[in-house]
């Protein structure tokens, strides 16, 4: 009651409770990763030891993202490969196949 | 028995040193024997805030490393006779603090000390870590500001998983100590209250420092604030934080400067 009164002359709005809302939500996300191994960083990881097996592959070039939406959330994995693909790919199995 | 107690927060800036200076200083004056010890390797600062800056020959990776024994580290203060002092270095680097070196030295300090006050740097790298790392008990420094807390909350979690108590399935005593609250901008809705925080972090409280002007004043000729001025308002909080640590319960309150007549005549704020 107080606090409204002050605010109604003062003529400014209370920006306390969106920064409890904001923290609360952020918090809440923060805690539920803590503990576990980092998961984007481990399917980067796999995911790269996957495709290298058949395509050669930059691993800078491969990146992972998760978007959080309201109702489903998107894992977006971005690949970059080169061009000539096919042919790194047949020296790769060469240099296997040698060793 | 000792208590090693870590004064941190993540966030710089926040009070840490300001407040292991102010709480050390006041648990000597109840007459406990304190050591308060400066992690923060290459920054340091609690020798400047207690005014020993002149003072300081070796150091805390001195006393790690065995090049100094540490009776030799030790500052005792010139005011308090039961409090003293383990400088940081200023010219080294973080690495040469090892876990194993860090405790031997805290093990020593156990059998020499009633209170030993770690001052840890910010961030949540080996400086923060190392300081927290032996600690029963914890403060935790907090502003009443988003990135504060959420810095916080980062931190309690470390306590929660990286401490040698919690390796050993205990806890580390936890506390919250809000720093620069200003009770009339909460009022009106414009600083997260005490209770948002408090609820935020579900941790208890152990005191709340109003923001003042006596905190510069004091780091300004080298004093913890509750020597320099045993009457303000964030001497008597930290004063009543220190009796919560030793196990009385003192109501909370936030003091607040006290204006002399004339002050409050011509609306002015007590200086």
């Amino acid at each position: 009651m107080s606090m409204n009164l002050l605010r109604l002359f003062s003529g400014r709005k209370a920006t306390a409770p969106v920064a409890r809302e904001r923290l609360q939500i952020l918090l809440a996300h923060e805690r539920g990763l803590r503990g576990q191994p980092d998961l984007l960083a481990t399917l980067r990881e796999e995911i790269l030891a996957v495709v290298s097996r058949h395509i050669q592959l930059d691993p800078d070039k491969v990146t992972v993202k998760l978007d959080r939406g309201p109702a489903v959330s998107t894992l977006e994995v971005d690949i970059e490969v080169p061009n000539n693909f096919e042919k790194t790919k047949a020296h790769a199995e060469r240099r296997a196949g040698a060793a | 028995m000792a208590k090693v107690l870590v004064v941190t927060s993540g966030k710089g800036g926040v009070g840490k040193t300001t407040s292991t200076a102010a709480l050390g200083a006041a648990l000597a004056q109840a007459g406990e024997k304190v050591v308060v010890i400066d992690f923060d390797v290459g920054l340091r600062n609690l020798d400047l805030v207690m005014g020993a800056e002149r003072r300081v020959v070796f150091d805390l990776i001195n006393v790690v490393q065995g090049v100094a024994k540490l009776q030799q580290a030790l500052i005792r203060d010139k005011r308090l006779e039961n409090l003293w002092l383990l400088p940081a270095s200023q010219t080294r680097d973080k690495d040469a603090l090892t876990d194993e070196g860090v405790g031997r030295v805290i093990a020593e300090l156990r059998t020499k000390f009633d209170w030993i006050l770690c001052d840890s740097p910010a961030g949540i790298e080996r400086g923060a870590m190392l300081a927290m790392r032996y600690a029963d008990e914890a403060v935790i420094v907090t502003n009443p500001e988003v990135s504060s807390v959420r810095d916080s909350d980062r931190i309690i979690g470390m306590l929660d998983s990286k401490t040698v108590k919690a390796e050993k399935g205990e806890r580390v005593t936890k506390h919250i100590l809000i720093t620069r609250f200003d009770p009339a901008r909460a009022a009106r809705g414009e600083m997260l209250s005490i209770d948002d925080i408090l609820e935020i972090l579900a941790t208890p409280l152990l005191g709340i420092i109003p923001e003042s002007q006596d905190v510069l004043r004091a780091s300004n000729v080298g004093s913890p604030v509750t020597l320099n001025n045993v009457a303000s308002a964030p001497a008597r909080a930290y004063t009543d934080a220190v009796r919560r640590l030793m196990g009385e319960t003192v109501d909370m309150v936030v003091p607040t400067e006290r204006r002399g007549f004339m002050n409050r005549l011509l609306g002015r704020r007590a200086a």
